[in-house]
């Protein structure tokens, strides 16, 4: 008897092999640099001034995308062990240990190909303080080129003209001067304007992708999916022709959907019956990112909002749009903004607000061991919500691209017991949210 | 004269007492005292104290605290000190604090001054950032407009304007304090067996509970009494333990690296007590003054970002030079990103310059300090036999 399963063929859609080709053309440059004579900038996502990287020439490699490829890939495990031996504690942040793991084993990227040098690394510290010690640590290995951009932490929920001057200081004073320097080409602002404006056309669209969720069925999963969704604009492609093309592409895709009345497509086709509509915060599992999302479009649990779609940028929540006009200020503003970079009441106030927006049944933490930007203060946020909105809360736990804190059963036990109690929630016709 | 023992009693009472009763009284001894906490690494004391209010150095609940609603709060993953910390807050044992500020140290600390915002909302709070930029005219303008809302904040707890005389005043006094403690730092890395290391502990731990005043005068008692004091050089190696600046260690474990025959010369304890390395200028603008000598004059650490990776570990690698230590013991929290994210970066130094080294961690509330006792005491027979020294 055969018992082998067939595995599924995963449906891609226009948008997705666009953005295939897009990730797959930028491992391309970055890995043909001694040919090309490209000069190479390592920044992270959050905070990232891909615009302003973009009137230099150069290319834009991020060590978080390269640790979730070696995550999905399943790489990443025997690249962590590896740099727990060289001395890296196993307390700390994974995607650190993957991208040092990585190096240690001549840093080939998914294509194949090893990965260049940077020729500088620029460190936008937004909303984390493990990326000051990651980059420090890469300065340690590669011995390059550095420079700095501090972003303050919003501890007050405002964006303080303060900080905002000092981001816009450091920016003349440091960040340009060192791109010019490593690049030789002479900063343009005009350029930066454009490419600002190409970034705002394409924001209006993530938005409207996001905000797509707010229909019934959704048809979009804005966590599984919304990985997916964010990947132009939160990388190495805002500012860029190809970001305002996959988004449209994208939205003309979705805009089908909803028409059809159809929901979320999954990797095994379009998912069935929406049964239960959730907000999730924290980052997704990379590792076994599939049998997550498994767990969840199987019992027709669709993610209708998620603040990890927002850490590398907030589009919806206030409005914000990267602003030609302002150009330095509106950088600023942008690296200000991002999720992580909000103080906890700001962040209890935009997931109560995705709540109610997005009609959700419940509210789900995956809580990341690697990241106590997004972990601490998570179970006190869970019990704003509940109190706030009435709605069953609940908690997961796993790790970003360390796949020995996945454990599926433990997982997939607590979503099904969190399910039943939506279930029970709805035939009591569910609780009160807390009087003001 | 007060005795050692006289002086470190005192000391240990106040570091056992979990109420901050001495604070509590301080507060009530006057109409309209207020105190206002800190957590580590660094906050500039001296805006508080020119209010004419306590800082108070809340360093977690310790060894004694029993954790019972804190754990509730956080993830096994997390340091122990947000959990003792909310524990003393739920517990009422920070019900007389006024404000808390919350320094720029790492993401725990920072999230925890939102989870003290939605907590205690009567309470004023402030997430205390430092520039990592240390141009005057970039990281200096954004620190000094800091201190300026900072100020302004204060005020709103005090109840009254905080004048520049004032600062320059109570910065006089902090100068002092911190000459005071580099005196005592400067007295046990000469002479380590007359100021044991969890003597000079408990004396720096004082400061964080005590009016500086005060607490200036007990480190010149100790240093009289601890000079007078006849008491039997052992042969001991020379440490310096690197690592310990948020979380604490449990007393016992300081004691124990000491029994296992190592003399600590320098650790990274209470930072805040010696952040600042020079005095702070006392003329013209005091708010400039103290933004000046964070960005000139402040100690390294994990949490400040060094701008020429050359020097990354310097700092480390002259202190041991500077206090003649034959080794380096990090000795860091569990699940602390700071300390451990630094610390590989910290051995590469000083494995570069053959310093030798090990590492551990521990938690505040450690009990078993055996192992630490054997590592400790095989590091210190190592240096003692293969060092080139």
């Amino acid at each position: 008897m055969n018992t082998q399963t067939a595995t599924p063929e995963i449906i891609k859609e226009a948008s997705m092999l666009k953005q295939k080709e897009m990730i797959a053309t930028n491992y391309d440059k970055l890995t043909n640099t001694q040919e090309s004579g490209d000069k190479v900038v390592s920044t992270y996502v959050p905070g990232n001034l891909n615009e302003l990287i973009q009137c230099f020439d150069v290319l834009n490699n991020l060590p978080e995308i390269n640790a979730i490829q070696n995550g999905m890939r399943k790489k990443s495990g025997g690249m962590i062990m590896e740099a727990e031996k060289m001395g890296h504690s196993e307390d700390v942040c994974t995607y650190v240990k993957a991208d040092i793991g990585n190096m240690s084993k001549g840093s080939i990227a998914p294509n194949g190909k090893p990965m260049p040098i940077p020729d500088l690394l620029l460190l936008s510290y937004t909303g984390c303080f493990t990326f000051m010690k990651w980059f420090e640590l890469l300065r340690d290995q590669y011995g390059c080129d550095t420079t700095m951009l501090h972003v303050p932490y919003k501890g007050d929920g405002v964006a303080t003209s303060n900080m905002r001057d000092y981001v816009v200081k450091q920016l003349k004073e440091d960040v340009i001067p060192a791109l010019e320097k490593t690049s030789g080409v002479k900063f343009d602002i005009d350029r930066l304007r454009e490419n600002l404006r190409r970034s705002a056309k394409a924001e209006d669209d993530l938005v409207w992708v996001l905000e797509s969720a707010k229909n019934t069925p959704s048809p979009i999963d804005a966590y599984f999916g919304g990985v997916f969704y964010i990947g132009p604009i939160f990388t190495a492609f805002r500012g860029s022709d190809d970001a305002i093309e996959y988004y449209k592409l994208l939205r003309s895709e979705i805009e089908e959907r909803i028409a059809a009345g159809k929901g979320p497509v999954t990797p095994e086709g379009d998912m069935g019956e929406e049964k239960y509509r959730l907000v999730v915060e924290g980052p997704p599992n990379w590792t076994s990112f599939r049998d997550f999302w498994k767990m969840f479009y199987e019992e027709g649990a669709v993610v209708v909002s998620s603040t990890y779609t927002k850490v590398g940028g907030v589009y919806d929540y206030d409005g914000f749009r990267h602003d030609p006009d302002n150009p330095l200020e509106s950088l600023a503003d942008y690296c200000l903004g991002c999720y992580t970079n909000r103080n906890l009441p700001e962040r209890v106030d935009m997931i109560e607000k995705y709540m109610d927006d997005y009609s959700a049944d419940g509210f789900l933490i995956n809580s990341i061991k690697s990241c106590n930007s997004f972990s601490a203060g998570q179970l006190l946020m869970m019990r704003e919500i509940e109190n706030r909105t009435g709605k069953p809360a609940a908690f997961v736990e796993s790790d970003l691209v360390d796949p020995r804190y996945f454990s599926p059963s433990n997982i997939k036990n607590r979503l099904e017991s969190y399910f039943q109690m939506i279930d029970q929630k709805r035939r009591a016709g569910g609780s009160a949210p807390r009087a003001a | 004269m007060k005795t050692v023992s006289e002086i470190i009693d005192t000391c240990q009472d106040l570091y056992d007492d979990l109420s901050f009763t001495v604070a509590r009284r301080w507060k009530e001894a006057e109409e309209g005292r207020k105190v206002v906490g800190y957590m580590p690494v660094y906050v500039p004391r001296e805006l508080i104290h020119a209010g004419g209010m306590l800082p108070l150095g809340i360093l977690g609940g310790g060894e004694s605290l029993e954790v019972i609603h804190g754990d509730a709060y956080y993830q096994s993953y997390i340091c122990r000190i947000p959990r003792s910390t909310i524990e003393l807050a739920i517990t009422k044992r920070l019900d007389f604090v006024d404000g808390m500020l919350f320094p720029s140290i790492c993401d725990v600390i920072r999230n925890l001054s939102g989870m003290w915002k939605l907590m205690f909302p009567e309470v004023y709070v402030r997430y205390f950032d430092v520039p990592q930029n240390f141009k005057d005219g970039v990281g200096g303008n954004y620190y000094a407009q800091e201190l300026e809302e900072l100020r302004e904040g204060l005020e709103g707890v005090c109840g009254r304007k905080i004048t520049d005389d004032d600062i320059r005043r109570s910065t006089a006094i902090y100068n002092e304090n911190r000459r005071l403690v580099e005196e005592v730092y400067s007295f046990r890395a000469a002479a380590p067996w007359k100021a044991p290391s969890f003597e000079v502990y408990l004396l720096m731990r004082a400061g964080m509970v005590l009016p500086v005043e005060e607490h200036t005068q007990l480190m010149q008692d100790y240093l009289a009494a601890a000079e007078a004091e006849d008491r039997p050089m052992r042969d001991n190696c020379r440490i310096i333990v690197q690592g310990s600046f948020c979380e604490q260690p449990p007393l016992n474990l300081v004691k124990s690296i000491e029994m296992a025959g190592c003399y600590i010369v320098d650790d990274d304890y209470m930072l805040v007590t010696r952040w600042l390395m020079e005095d702070v200028p006392l003329d013209g603008d005091p708010i400039g003054n103290l933004a000046s000598s964070f960005l000139h004059q402040s100690i390294e650490t994990a949490c400040k970002y060094e701008p020429d990776g050359s020097r990354k570990g310097q700092f480390l690698l002259d202190t041991v030079r500077k206090r003649a230590a034959e080794g380096v013991i990090f000795a860091a929290p569990s699940f602390c990103d700071p300390a451990l994210l630094d610390r590989p970066m910290l051995v590469h130094k000083l494995n570069d310059n053959n310093i030798p080294n090990i590492s551990f961690k521990y938690a505040e509330n450690s009990g078993q300090m055996q192992p630490i006792r054997e590592q400790a005491g095989t590091f210190a027979d190592s240096i003692k036999l293969w060092s080139d020294a």
